[in-house]
């Protein structure tokens, strides 16, 4: 299953190694990571895709990344109320022809056209890990030459009071 | 270890800042050591760390000089095991720093606690692949329990005093420090502060009370309780809480490898230790148990066998200070994130209600009376398990035992009795070979008065025997006590028992003749090929104010019995009784 973890870590050096390395050694697949700033300085927000096999890999991922001296924080926001975003650029071939159906196509996705050279397009798109995916599909046909994503980032939203009983992996107890 | 009372201290001392006299980054290095009360530590010299060791030549602290890095930090974690305090190891770069990676990976498996400093090339060529230099923070990151590099002199005093917190609180574990060399050559002032700042690392040491009362009410439900104590027992000296805990609650303890002595051996409701050579008892109990307190230990594989066949109608219980234990293995009904010893004194103050156990009782008790451990009679050389109680009753039961890993490590663990904490130290996760004569150095430099006594294999003793110079150099009295039986016994088991009897490059045929090698450094050797002979030259050198060597020729062939094979549970022991 297809879990979202995020973590706040200190910035110290050798931290992204740290956390990449400890994946590596307890397999736990990766599927993204994405480290950024956050609000305090010195402080990075990671978010991380994992697939695992049950709840207890992911209890397992969560205490962990606890475990490391430089991580303050680590939740898994699958089952909350988040909202998730990832920023994919989409080189496609292109004809005369075909250039106005991919207009039209990319539209209703709010991506647009970063650039364009005689025989290709390059479209930005941003949005859910699944908007990302139907966009690719539909552009398939026209022959993608590359594709270059992010990752998925996540911020828990500001009104958690809908979310139907949330499932926390519980650090102490 | 008494984690409150060095948090109250810190509290106490957090105002105090004091700023040093400009010096050169290798005095400060000294001077950090010295405001960590460090006593002793083991080392190497080389290039890199020329400027710390001229600071130490200046300005001393005691330094055990190993005559390899490995063993080095194998006696620091000796020394760590028996004293409770902080083993401290300082190699060079490269190649020295390198030396370390399996005593790193040793006390990580093991918790022990040891803060490593390492030299490192100057900050200006890390990268270039500059003469002795190795990513040793790279390296290490998988194998400590944090690590750092300075950057900066400044930084030290700040570094040091974090990692030794980290290296000795929470479930302690090796914390690396990596020194460039041209930082211990950079003059400045720079700042001791005793406040802390790791809001990532607040290890929690007091019991969840709905947790506590979830245990309540399982303990006055069970009928079959069993209380499995690992080394958190003893990391968290807790083992005369255990004892009353048990006394009140009547309930039978097993052992981890790790955790004897943590509760004594001639306890009646002791069973012996669980796992892979594990008594009859306590891995019968463990499979039969409706209730399983682990207060401890981690749900090792060699303890658990096969996970399906694991306890398989306990309810688990699982007192651990390191929250990712819990749920790791075994999937657990009551977590306790504590530290062993409040969690025990939590719930000793509530009364709790003992078990109705007493049919269960009597069941173990009769499963330990009828199963006991055995050996062969017949064959050529001596008894390795008879060797054993030798052993234990030349030095009174109350010697410090080291081990490497192995069939002498399992006879240890069988036969020794440890009755009282801080007695055994042996390479238990990392199960490694070279390790048993090194810690026993480190053991006797930690208690100078104990009887330390390093049971060793042929082949094991042969990993690390150089340090025969240190024992020499310093006159330390450790009693070598070599199991010889020509082999790789443990390999030689296994290749007898799952691979047809192809004893694979497990057999070692030439060997030096020890005698002279312990002669070479002006130690006492001897050879015993029967048990009288061992007994009579024990009996004169074991408790005595000298090294000794003794070479004892045990039966080649003895097996390690009971014994569990890969993939089955602790219900499918073989050799519980004679064959």
């Amino acid at each position: 299953m297809r879990r979202i973890v995020t973590a706040t870590v200190l910035n110290q050096s050798g931290v992204l190694n740290r956390i990449a390395g400890l994946f590596t050694r307890r397999q736990f697949n990766i599927e993204s990571i994405t480290v950024g700033a956050t609000e305090t300085e010195g402080v990075s927000k990671m978010t991380f895709v994992v697939q695992v096999e049950d709840d207890r890999t992911v209890e397992q991922v969560v205490k962990q990344l606890h475990k490391q001296i430089d991580v303050l924080k680590v939740s898994d926001i699958t089952e909350q109320a988040i909202v998730t975003r990832e920023l994919a650029l989409i080189k496609v071939m292109t004809t005369p022809q075909t250039r106005a159906e991919i207009n039209v196509i990319i539209e209703p996705f709010r991506a647009t056209i970063i650039d364009v050279a005689r025989d290709s397009v390059t479209i930005q798109v941003v949005g859910n890990f699944e908007k990302i995916e139907a966009m690719i599909e539909l552009l398939r046909p026209y022959g993608i030459k590359e594709v270059a994503r992010t990752g998925q980032t996540a911020i828990k939203r500001g009104s958690q009071r809908f979310v139907s009983e949330s499932k926390q992996v519980s650090i102490l107890n | 270890m008494s984690q409150n009372a060095k948090t109250t201290e810190l509290k106490v001392k957090n105002e105090a800042v004091t700023r040093t006299e400009p010096m050169n980054g290798a005095d400060l290095f000294i001077e950090t050591l010295k405001n960590e009360n460090v006593e002793v530590m083991f080392g190497y010299p080389g290039g890199a760390v020329l400027p710390l060791y001229d600071a130490l030549y200046k300005n001393p602290i005691r330094h055990i000089l190993a005559r390899h890095e490995q063993a080095a930090i194998h006696a620091a974690e000796g020394y760590a095991r028996v004293s409770g305090k902080p083993g401290v190891v300082l190699a060079t770069s490269g190649p020295g720093a390198t030396n370390l990676v399996t005593g790193i990976a040793d006390a990580m498996m093991d918790s022990l606690p040891l803060v490593i400093f390492t030299g490192q090339v100057a900050t200006g060529v890390i990268g270039s692949d500059a003469f002795q230099e190795a990513d040793v923070i790279g390296i290490t990151m998988p194998i400590t329990k944090h690590n750092y590099q300075v950057r900066s002199m400044e930084d030290l005093p700040r570094i040091v005093h974090e990692a030794f917190h980290i290296a000795t609180t929470g479930r302690p574990g090796p914390v690396l420090i990596d020194i460039p060399k041209d930082i211990a050559t950079t003059m400045g002032n720079a700042e001791f502060v005793d406040e802390l700042n790791l809001p990532g690392y607040q290890p929690n040491f007091k019991p969840n009370s709905l947790q506590v009362k979830k245990l309540r009410g399982a303990l006055a439900k069970a009928k079959k309780p069993v209380i499995l104590a690992g080394a958190g027992v003893l990391f968290a000296k807790a083992s005369e809480e255990l004892l009353e805990f048990v006394g009140k609650m009547q309930i039978p303890v097993v052992n981890t490898l790790l955790g004897l002595g943590g509760f004594p051996a001639d306890h009646p409701l002791f069973l012996g230790m669980g796992g892979m050579h594990g008594t009859y008892a306590a891995n019968t109990a463990l499979y039969e148990a409706d209730l399983l307190i682990n207060i401890g230990a981690r749900f090792d594989d060699r303890l658990t066998g096969n996970l399906a066949h694991f306890a398989p109608n306990a309810t688990v219980a699982h007192i651990d200070i390191d929250p990712a234990e819990i749920g790791k293995n075994v999937p657990t009904h009551i977590p306790i994130v504590a530290d062993a010893r409040e969690a025990l004194k939590k719930i000793l103050s509530l009364d709790f209600e003992a078990p109705q156990a007493d049919e269960w009782r009597q069941k173990v008790q009769k499963d330990k009376e009828e199963n006991p451990l055995w050996n062969t009679e017949d064959g050529e050389g001596i008894s390795p398990q008879s060797l054993m109680r030798i052993i234990h009753n030349v030095t009174n039961g109350d010697a410090v035992v080291t081990t490497d890993v192995g069939q002498h490590q399992m006879w240890t663990a069988q036969y020794y009795g440890f009755n009282k904490p801080d007695q055994w130290v042996t390479s238990g996760g990392l199960g490694t070979m070279g390790f048993g004569f090194p810690s026993a150095i480190g053991a006797q430099i930690a208690k100078p008065d104990k009887t330390v006594v390093a049971v060793a294999g042929d082949a094991g003793f042969q990993m690390t025997l150089q340090e025969l110079g240190l024992v020499a150099e310093l006159k330390l009295p450790v009693k070598i006590v070599i199991y010889n039986n020509q082999a790789l016994g443990m390999v030689r088991q296994w290749q007898e028992t799952f691979y047809e009897e192809r004893y694979s490059q497990s057999l070692i045929p030439v060997q030096p003749d020890f005698v002279k090698l312990a002669d070479a450094y002006g130690i006492r050797g001897y050879v015993v090929t029967t048990e009288e002979e061992a007994e009579k030259v024990m009996r004169e050198t074991l408790t005595d104010n000298e090294p000794v060597l003794i070479d004892c020729r045990i039966k080649s062939k003895e097996m390690v019995y009971p014994m569990i094979a890969p993939g089955k549970g602790l219900h499918e022991m073989i050799g519980v009784k004679p064959q």
